[in-house]
């Protein structure tokens, strides 16, 4: 099994009036290929998740495994060796005062221990434009061009590409089209189902576009309240619509399905 | 006034590595680190001890150094392991430095006069090779006996240094390692999601920028003659000028570029300095109000002037499509 959660809890502000239960006991498993997209409601806890396998939050309880290794005590910089991530924000993934070489190179740098060798070489240029040219931006013709002056949907191209050229084990993905605009959202969506595939790479997709959800990978998770309610794989999924899920939510929650941002038809 | 031009360069040379050690941490880092005041002068005073108790020069300014360097390494702590503000760590270590400073030295002022130190071995060398009578003769036969400087050595061989540094430094910037710590001061999440540790990069580059500056304390200390507990006060805010200076008149487009423009603004503001002081009603003690107004004119100008060419380009593109309108009615009703 690549990535095991086993009953997984977050409370935040315990013990206040505030107190919020994130996460209660989730258990999930991916097999290695496994492409699974996540939809919830707001404060469903689809965040939270991603932040707590990714190392950013530390789980109240129980254990997080990677390829069958106990990653839960590890840093969020040292699980980062196993784990690529894409965020909703277009601007986080990528250093806006450095070139578009010298961000692959950051990312290159991911599997490895950080020498004092040169970043950029003649040999990973040419890489570097080769793995470019693969989005079909123009972007390998402008290797030295400092990244902050990419468009959003660009700099987002770019996020996923440095997220996933050196093959990480597992893909995070946290909406991570939904700050643009929907022809760029598109785009990406695109170059995510061809990336994904092409490299066969462990996704985890937070999505608030439940068409999206649909389409891409071969599993798909309903959280609500902290709890994963609803799960469906291979042809089950495949034979799921956007109506059958409103419907699900209506029947095992008893209530609508709340999201100021789904996307529903 | 060509000697004083000509000291002001000189001073400005040695100044000059300070200026990029603190254009590491504010430009590149990301972190207005204040811990300078007190990190120059613990370089002038390890280096001073050090010389007055036989210590060869050379040696002394290299341990000056790494006094520099462990200097930053604890304000690099205080923030990422103490979870202090970065300008409180600073100050922390600026204060706490001030009482360290004059337990190194015993005292508050240590003087080198009689001392033999880095700078009178390179001149004493340089005296040896006779350049100087050379570039003498060159300048009296064409009658610029008032262009003749008391030596050309500390320009010639500080310039020198300055500029293995620069390189040095550019070249880091350029590695695995200086990639990352630049990604640390452009965009920390980004950088953590790759597998870099941004803790022990910032406590790295903070070691390493104190440890130019310290450095260039020390390097001070022997030109002046002197070490003195107060000589740091307000270094940081000289280092900032050099910065922004040398960004705002020589651009910074590239860390090749500002390094350079680091080194250019660190010279320009000593004879900025040097200039003003000539000046009738100002006195010695008017530098520091000096060198606030200098950092403040840097940091408006710049905005003002592209504010005024932003509006003047907005007009003129308003004038365009004005006439574009125009032709295309002209268009229409010819039609």
């Amino acid at each position: 099994m690549l990535l095991q959660l086993k009953k997984i809890t977050k409370v935040f502000n315990e013990g206040t009036l505030d107190e919020k239960i994130a996460l209660q006991s989730i258990d999930l498993t991916l097999a290695p290929g496994d492409f699974v997209t996540i939809i919830g409601s707001n404060g469903a806890g689809k965040s939270t998740l991603m932040n707590i396998i990714s190392g950013r939050l530390l789980p109240d309880t129980g254990s997080i495994l990677i390829n069958g290794k106990d990653v839960t005590e590890m840093s969020e910089h040292q699980r980062a060796r196993y784990i690529g991530r894409v965020f909703q924000d277009p601007l986080a993934g990528t250093a806006p005062n450095m070139t578009i070489e010298e961000n692959l190179a950051l990312a290159y740098g991911r599997t490895r221990r950080r020498t004092l060798k040169f970043g950029v070489t003649k040999k990973r240029r040419e890489f570097f434009r080769e793995t470019l040219q693969t989005l079909q931006l123009g972007l390998e013709n402008r290797l030295n061009a400092k990244v902050g002056l990419l468009s959003g949907g660009e700099r987002q191209a770019l996020s996923l590409l440095m997220a996933t050229f050196t093959k990480p084990d597992l893909l995070l993905l946290d909406e991570h089209t939904a700050a643009l605009d929907p022809a760029r959202a598109d785009l990406i969506t695109r170059l995510t189902e061809e990336i994904v595939s092409q490299s066969k790479l462990t996704t985890l997709m937070v999505t608030h576009n439940m068409e999206q959800a649909l389409k891409l990978g071969n599993r798909l998770i309903m959280m609500d309240k902290g709890q994963i309610i609803f799960a469906a794989s291979g042809e089950e999924k495949k034979k799921l619509t956007v109506e059958k899920l409103l419907q699900e939510f209506q029947r095992i929650r008893g209530s609508q399905f709340v999201s100021d941002r789904a996307v529903l038809s | 006034m060509f000697t004083a031009f000509f000291g002001s360069v000189e001073a400005g040379l040695i100044y000059a590595v300070m200026a990029l050690g603190v254009y590491l941490s504010f430009r590149i880092l990301d972190f207005p680190d204040l811990t300078v005041d007190g990190s120059f002068v613990t370089g002038a005073a390890v280096a001073a001890v050090l010389i007055i108790n036989g210590t060869n020069p050379f040696i002394a300014s290299f341990v000056a150094l790494l006094a520099g360097f462990a200097a930053g390494c604890i304000t690099g702590l205080l923030h990422t392991k103490g979870k202090i503000n970065p300008l409180l760590s600073g100050i922390l270590m600026m204060i706490a430095l001030y009482s360290i400073n004059l337990r190194i030295m015993g005292k508050s002022n240590v003087p080198l006069l009689q001392e033999e130190t880095v700078i009178t071995i390179l001149v004493e060398w340089w005296q040896k090779i006779g350049v100087d009578q050379m570039i003498e003769n060159a300048l009296t036969s064409m009658n610029l006996v008032n262009f003749v400087p008391r030596t050309w050595a500390i320009v010639v061989l500080m310039a020198f240094v300055v500029i293995i540094i620069k390189v040095l430094l550019d070249q880091f910037l350029k590695t695995e390692i200086g990639l990352a710590l630049r990604a640390t001061g452009d965009n920390k999440k980004m950088i953590s999601s790759f597998s870099a540790n941004t803790d022990v990069l910032t406590i790295f580059g903070l070691g390493l920028s104190n440890a130019l500056v310290a450095f260039s304390g020390a390097l001070i200390a022997q030109y002046g003659g002197f070490s003195d507990v107060g000589m740091g006060i307000g270094m940081i805010i000289v280092g900032l000028a050099s910065v922004i200076i040398g960004e705002a008149l020589f651009g910074a487009n590239s860390i090749a570029r500002a390094t350079l423009a680091v080194i250019g603004g660190a010279i320009v503001y000593r004879i900025v300095v040097t200039l003003a002081l000539r000046v009738q009603f100002l006195e010695t003690g008017d530098v520091k109000l000096i060198t606030a107004l200098i950092v403040i004119a840097a940091l408006i100008f710049p905005q003002f002037i592209a504010s005024q060419n932003e509006k003047r380009r907005k007009k003129l593109k308003s004038r365009l499509r004005g006439e574009g309108v125009a032709a295309a009615k002209k268009d229409y009703e010819s039609i």
